[in-house]
């Protein structure tokens, strides 16, 4: 059986990329099993890429942060912050949604330059700036929200972004459940299989290893399982949520960027070896700059689909995103050495992390339990990884 | 001389796609001084890997004899306590200890459960007088130069009860004298019963230390001379280790120089804050269209500085002076800019400095000039694959693929990488800083074809090197550096090795 040994091969050779899926997979079985499908359930899975959507755009930014050797504390409470900046610009001084969402994602970028400039020009590690970061966006925080107490969101259309779905298409009634839905999910698996394909062939073509073919029709066609049954899932419910989409148009330009760009190069140039980066004429204060400030960007994103979700600005807005979001990005294979960690599986990291709260909460499990199991799996991913790195030297 | 003290007995050992060592046998007899000679990626460092236990046992094919015994090291405490030492290709020391805490670092000397500082340092000043280095053993190795480094990983060997010492490439990084100075040292231990496998590419230096030879190709062992018989000469060690005979390893050019300068440095003086002196001083020179300049001087004179503060590695030093490039002035704040203005820097140091080893070979030749193989800011994956495999087939770089990891890939290798890397920048003026350290003789003499093809080609060279014979070779004129200024410019008609060392010793 020439297929089962390739297979055998195949998995072996790249246990440190497919691991992350199969434990998703896993956590995700187990959860299905242990609440007798509940957890598989329409609702919950909407619910689930919801809660993870505010966690995974900062996880994004998180693994550039990371992959050039620095670490951003400050994300979660300038998230809190600007979700409060957002809803006081809602709510009193009554901008319109749009240019309430463009103002705050210019503070995040702003912000995020802010950093850059501390880490770049002063040299100090980011940690320690970050950390400043972490204090005084707190403060921030709580001053905005001092006078009134929690801030609650009467506006419709910018709670949608947290709690909204895409709309069905009228003369997609005959498919079953939401029809735009399913749509995009069969778009999409369209244009995987085509791209995968086209990829395939290039690299045979330039006479390049390949999966064996019967491999590679079986990794295309679990992959449009994935994405098949998710939709399917989805459609049985609301459809696609808001959120569901700003996280995978994220994802998707974050993901083009770092693997097709020269600027994509360049970043993983600076983490893999920064002087070297500087020495064939790379602007390492630049990337630097672009890293953070993305990660501005992004705690502003993070901060409005959250402050939406809730359809209200907290006093405690934003507490321990950041961990979870670093969280997310080790899960998902980023190394602190520098220079490696994808996308892709940052944001696999971030569901695999809210899999497991969501499943927990499911079962009713005690919060500190919680809290211990998901130390312990954040530990098992970051031992696989090393481990798995180091044999594939 | 009968049995002998190390037997490798048919070893193979395979990477994912490369068979680095293929049924390698290899002898060594008790208290001589045995060198390994062949190509880059020929299979050396491998071997002494295995041998020291890097590659423990089990993820090689084959048999370990040391004293007669078999032996199954996993790992290299294990080879280190039958009384095998040895010095890697990159210097393993920590910069930031002192020089007796690294000679007993892991080893440390105890009273107790506490080290015993006063013993340690006592031993210290001992085992540096058997090695002949004059320093305080309290400095810190990273204040100390590269030749003295080499001097305390030995001493670090012999602390160890050391039997059989292994040193790759130990004068790589060394300049003439102090690599004289290793040699004799290698004799003196060896004469105390030492016995010493060398790594070189420098052939005069195998002529005139090796008791024995073993040239390995391909991974594979071609033959072992025996220099006593009067077995080994250069010729003889060229032929087998690249398989046919070079001529003249310093090709000649059919072009002069035209008379247009193109690159002009004036009054160059570089302050360093973090080392607090200056270290370049009214440095001037000039290079003209399709020269090769020749920068010949001692180590730490001061030549690489020049390159980097030339080449706007600004946050590290305070300039001044004047540079111009076709008679305009230019001022380069960052490397960036000097790339623009179409100036390469190829790195000595290409560990530290000239290579991502974590990422692969494609995109360490692409790194500092992906524009070209973009649009519109998205890169051209296979345009990329193209160029990388132009440059493997012409600088002839030993990998499987494009796609294998440069950490992978032997030292020499990895300098043709870095190398590449510069080449496609198109530069019109290209320093290099030492661009054979490390480099076997065929490799060599196809990067000296190669240069003297880009000049032919109007490119003009800055060549740093410390090898003076290569100075001589190649250069069309000279300059001596020395502290940090020019000590004397020589044309090429007028300078000799004495010439020269008179002026860096000036
Ligand atoms: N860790 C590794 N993984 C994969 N391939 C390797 C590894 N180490 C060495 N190789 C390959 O094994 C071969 C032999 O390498 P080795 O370092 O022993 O060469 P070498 O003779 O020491 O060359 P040099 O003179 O350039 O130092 C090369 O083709 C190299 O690419
Ligand atoms: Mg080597």
């Amino acid at each position: 059986m020439s297929f089962v040994q390739d297979l055998q091969k195949v998995l072996r050779e790249n246990v440190r990329e497919y691991g992350m899926y199969i434990a998703l997979f896993v956590i995700m079985a187990i959860f299905a099993v242990l609440t007798n499908g509940l957890f598989l359930s329409s609702r919950n899975i909407s619910n689930l890429i919801n809660q993870t959507g505010y966690i995974a755009v900062l996880a994004v930014g998180m693994t550039l942060v990371i992959v050039i050797r620095h670490i951003d504390l400050s994300v979660g409470f300038l998230a809190g912050f600007l979700g409060a900046v957002a809803a006081i610009a809602l709510v009193q001084w009554k901008l319109p949604v749009p240019a309430v969402i463009a103002m705050v994602l210019a503070m995040g970028t702003l912000a995020g330059s802010i950093t850059a400039f501390l880490v770049t020009y002063f040299g100090i590690p980011a940690f320690v700036a970050t950390l400043a970061g972490w204090l005084i966006y707190r403060g921030l925080l709580q001053l905005a929200t001092a006078a009134t107490g929690t801030i609650i969101i009467p506006n419709e259309s910018f709670n949608a972004i947290g709690n909204g779905y895409i709309p069905d298409l009228p003369f997609l009634g005959f498919l079953p459940g939401h029809g735009l839905t399913l749509l995009l999910g069969i778009v999409g698996i369209v244009l995987l299989v085509l791209s995968q394909i086209k990829g395939r062939r290039t690299k045979l073509a330039y006479g390049f290893e390949v999966l064996p073919r019967e491999i590679f029709v079986l990794k295309l066609i679990l992959l449009s399982a994935i994405i098949g049954v998710v939709c399917w899932v989805l459609a049985g419910y609301n459809g696609l949520s808001w959120t569901a989409v700003i996280v995978l148009l994220v994802v998707g330009i974050y993901h083009f960027v770092t693997t097709r760009t020269v600027l994509g190069r360049h970043i993983y140039a600076v983490g893999g070896n920064p002087e070297a980066a500087e020495l064939s004429g790379i602007s390492v204060r630049k990337i630097t700059y672009v890293v953070f400030a993305s990660m501005g960007f992004l705690s502003a994103l993070s901060g409005i689909l959250f402050t939406s979700r809730l359809q209200s600005a907290t006093t405690t807005a934003g507490t321990l995103f950041e961990l979870d979001a670093i969280a997310a990005a080790y899960v998902g294979g980023v190394s602190a050495a520098g220079g490696v960690g994808s996308v892709i599986g940052s944001l696999i990291g971030a569901l695999v992390m809210s899999s497991l709260s969501n499943g927990m909460n499911l079962m009713q499990i005690d919060i500190s339990w919680q809290y211990i199991i998901r130390g312990f799996v954040l530990a098992a991913a970051v031992i696989f990884d090393a481990t798995t790195r180091r044999r594939g030297r | 001389m009968d049995t002998p003290i190390l037997e490798m007995r048919n070893i193979t050992k395979t990477f994912p796609g490369v068979k680095a060592l293929d049924n390698v046998s290899f002898r060594v007899a008790k208290g001589e001084i045995h060198c390994l000679v062949g190509e880059n990626g020929a299979g050396k460092s491998t071997l002494m890997k295995v041998l020291s236990g890097v590659w423990p046992y089990g993820t090689y094919e084959g048999e370990i004899l040391f004293e007669g015994e078999v032996q199954r090291f996993r790992g290299i405490a294990d080879s280190e306590r039958v009384g095998i030492a040895i010095i890697y290709q990159e210097l393993a020391l920590v910069p930031e200890m002192t020089v007796y805490e690294n000679i007993f670092l892991g080893h440390e000397v105890r009273r107790g459960a506490t080290v015993d500082w006063n013993e340690t340092v006592k031993r210290a000043r001992d085992i540096l007088r058997k090695v002949r280095l004059d320093v305080n053993p309290a400095t810190k190795v990273k204040d100390l130069g590269v030749g003295k480094q080499q001097l305390v990983e030995i001493a670090k060997a012999l602390s160890k009860n050391v039997k059989l010492l292994i040193l790759d490439e130990p004068t790589a990084a060394l300049n003439e004298t102090e690599s004289e100075n290793l040699l004799n040292l290698l004799r003196e231990l060896n004469r105390q019963g030492v016995t010493c496998i060398m790594i070189s590419h420098k052939l005069k230096e195998v002529i005139s230390i090796a008791d024995t030879v073993t040239v390995l190709r391909d991974g594979r062992t071609v033959c072992t001379l025996d220099a006593r018989k009067g077995e080994v000469s250069e010729p003889v060690l060229i032929k087998h280790m690249v398989g046919r005979e070079i001529e003249n390893i310093y090709p000649r050019r059919q072009r002069k120089p035209s008379d247009q300068v193109v690159f002009e440095v004036r009054n160059w003086s570089a302050y360093s804050p973090t080392l607090g002196r200056q270290i370049l001083r009214d440095v001037s020179f000039h290079v003209k269209r399709g020269e090769i300049v020749g920068f010949a001087g001692l180590m730490g004179s001061g030549r690489t500085e020049l390159a980097l503060s030339l080449f706007g590695n600004a946050p590290r030093y305070q300039v001044k002076g004047e540079i111009r490039m076709d008679g305009q002035p230019k001022q380069f704040h960052q490397p960036a800019d000097a790339v623009a203005a179409g100036l390469a820097y190829v790195t000595e140091d290409r560990k530290a400095k000239g290579l991502i080893l974590i990422q692969d070979v494609k995109s360490n030749i692409t790194l500092a000039n992906l524009r070209e193989i973009a649009r519109r800011g998205v890169v051209n994956d296979n345009a990329e694959v193209k160029v990388a495999n132009e440059y493997r087939v012409s600088l002839n770089i030993k990998t499987p693929s494009v796609e294998q990891k440069v950490r992978n890939l032997s030292g020499g290798n990895q300098q043709k990488v870095s190398l590449a890397k510069w080449l496609f920048v198109k530069p019109r003026v290209l320093i290099l800083d030492e661009p054979t350290r490390g480099i076997d003789v065929g490799a060599k003499f196809e990067i000296y074809t190669l240069m003297n093809r880009l000049v032919e080609q109007g490119m003009s060279i800055v060549m740093i090197s410390s090898e003076l014979p290569e100075v001589l070779g190649m250069s069309d004129r000279v300059y001596v550096v020395a502290a940090g200024r020019i000590a004397g410019e020589l044309p090429i008609e007028a300078a000799t090795q004495e010439k020269i060392m008179e002026l860096a010793t000036g």
